[in-house]
């Protein structure tokens, strides 16, 4: 299974994810630039992503716990996710998210 | 000499547990140190990002927090007495020509020792700044992110940004000296103590307060002086409110900050070190911890703990280079044990 994931630039990534794996950690893996302080334990708000608008629905809604941390982001969109708190499964091959200004190290 | 000059054997820049661990191991090398933190606290991430959060991967606890993962190394380095020196940044290290380093901080203190240890994490945690355009113009006078005199907000239009216990315990305390006062947060869930929330709540009621649903869009003012906040409302219309003082409460984040500026080889904002003694490229210089890199290198506790012992070793030889150091272990050593004051 695949994401896309467009970074700073708007140029568009095709990264190869595995089943389980946090988006998160994805990004990271594949060396795309994404702050992820806290290494994925939703406490820092700084590995947030805007969901392409069709997949939207297709998550699992955020959490109490992650829209609490979403406070930590200066501007949260109505897209705005933390991709640690997404995890990759068959239903989500072909997720399209952009990397969120904020999560820039 | 000035009267804040402070000589020692080795300044550890982080009190972080990689950094806390090492005033262990350097003490029963007798090597005494100075720590110097940004935060108020000992921890690093530990405390700031996730006190309360379970640490599975400590050798030793099947799970700790990270506040008691702190609180313990405190208590294990107590016999050691290290000097802790809170909310300060290091901005300056340079080696002088004897090969003592000189560092400075940005309250103004020097610090002088033959060793020094970088133990700084992820860097600096600095307020998040909202990535409104030209906020840092008003930055220091107009727009703050912590309270440090109460008296520069009096008589003042008042903005407060957030929906934690630090914003909601200004808006309470701030309140009574303000001309006006507004409350601006995302949504209508407030982290912060419930009883501040309903404190908050009287006050909109009574209308003492405002709150508004939204977040900042724009800036007006001149100089660093603000007037006017403008704010996008979750429906999108924008709303101009009159403000003087702005300020905003995402919570911390980590820039390397000045580290930068000192000279020493990079690796991806990370400091190259060696895999014998993690010094850096400047001799006498160490990198412990997750700010550092090498081959292979794990961003793990664990990994800093081993990397402390390591380096001790090397800043002994630097610090005393004519002792013969013994390899000792603390189940049986009587010498380190009254080092650790349990003999």
């Amino acid at each position: 299974m695949k994401i896309f994931v467009t970074d700073y630039d708007g140029k568009v990534h095709e990264l190869e994810a595995l089943e389980g794996w946090r988006v998160m950690e994805v990004i990271r893996d594949w060396g795309q630039d994404i702050k992820a302080e806290c290494g994925g334990a939703c406490a820092c708000a700084t590995c947030e992503i805007y969901v392409d608008e069709d997949w939207v629905s297709k998550l699992i809604p955020a959490s109490k716990e992650e829209e609490n941390m979403l406070d930590l982001v200066p501007n949260v969109e109505a897209n705005s996710r933390l991709s640690c708190q997404i995890l990759m499964s068959e239903e989500l091959d072909g997720l399209k998210v952009t990397l969120a200004p904020n999560s820039r190290s | 000499m000035s009267k804040s000059e402070i000589s020692t054997d080795v300044i550890i820049i982080g009190a972080g547990p990689v950094g806390l661990f090492a005033v262990f191991e350097l003490g029963l090398l007798d090597l005494k140190c100075h720590l110097i933190d940004i935060l108020d606290r000992p921890g690093g991430q530990c405390a700031e990002l996730y006190p309360e959060k379970p640490i599975y991967d400590i050798p030793g606890f099947p799970v700790i927090s990270g506040q008691e993962l702190t609180d313990n190394l405190m208590k294990q380095i107590k016999p050691f007495n290290p000097e802790f020196h809170y909310n300060r940044m290091v901005e300056k290290v340079e080696k002088l020509k004897d090969g003592t380093f000189k560092v400075v901080t940005d309250e103004g203190e020097v610090f002088l020792a033959p060793v020094v240890v970088i133990a700084a994490g992820g860097g600096s945690f600095q307020p998040k700044r909202p990535p409104v355009e030209n906020i840092e113009q008003y930055e220091g006078k107009s727009v703050q992110y912590s309270v440090r005199r109460i008296e520069e907000f009096r008589d003042q239009d008042v903005m407060i940004v957030g929906g934690g216990d630090s914003a909601l315990d200004w808006v309470l305390n701030l309140q009574p000296i303000a001309k006006s006062l507004t409350l601006v947060h995302r949504r209508d869930v407030f982290r912060a103590a419930t009883s501040s929330v309903n404190e908050m709540l009287a006050l909109v009621d009574a209308g003492k307060i405002d709150f508004i649903l939204g977040q900042i869009a724009s800036l007006e003012g001149e100089g660093n002086e603000l007037s006017a906040v403008n704010i996008k409302s979750k429906a999108g219309d924008i709303r101009n409110i009159p403000t003087t003082r702005l300020l905003p409460f995402f919570g911390l984040t980590m820039k390397l900050g000045p580290v930068a500026d000192w000279g020493l080889e990079l690796n991806d904002n990370l400091i190259a070190v060696d895999t014998e003694k993690f010094e850096t490229s400047i001799k006498g210089m160490f990198a412990i911890g997750d700010i550092n890199y090498y081959p292979g290198k794990l961003k793990l506790i664990l990994s800093g703990f081993h990397e402390a012992a390591l380096m001790s070793q090397a800043a002994k030889k630097i610090i005393n280079p004519d002792e013969r150091v013994i390899f000792q272990y603390t189940t049986s050593s009587t010498k380190l044990q009254k080092k650790l004051g349990v003999k």
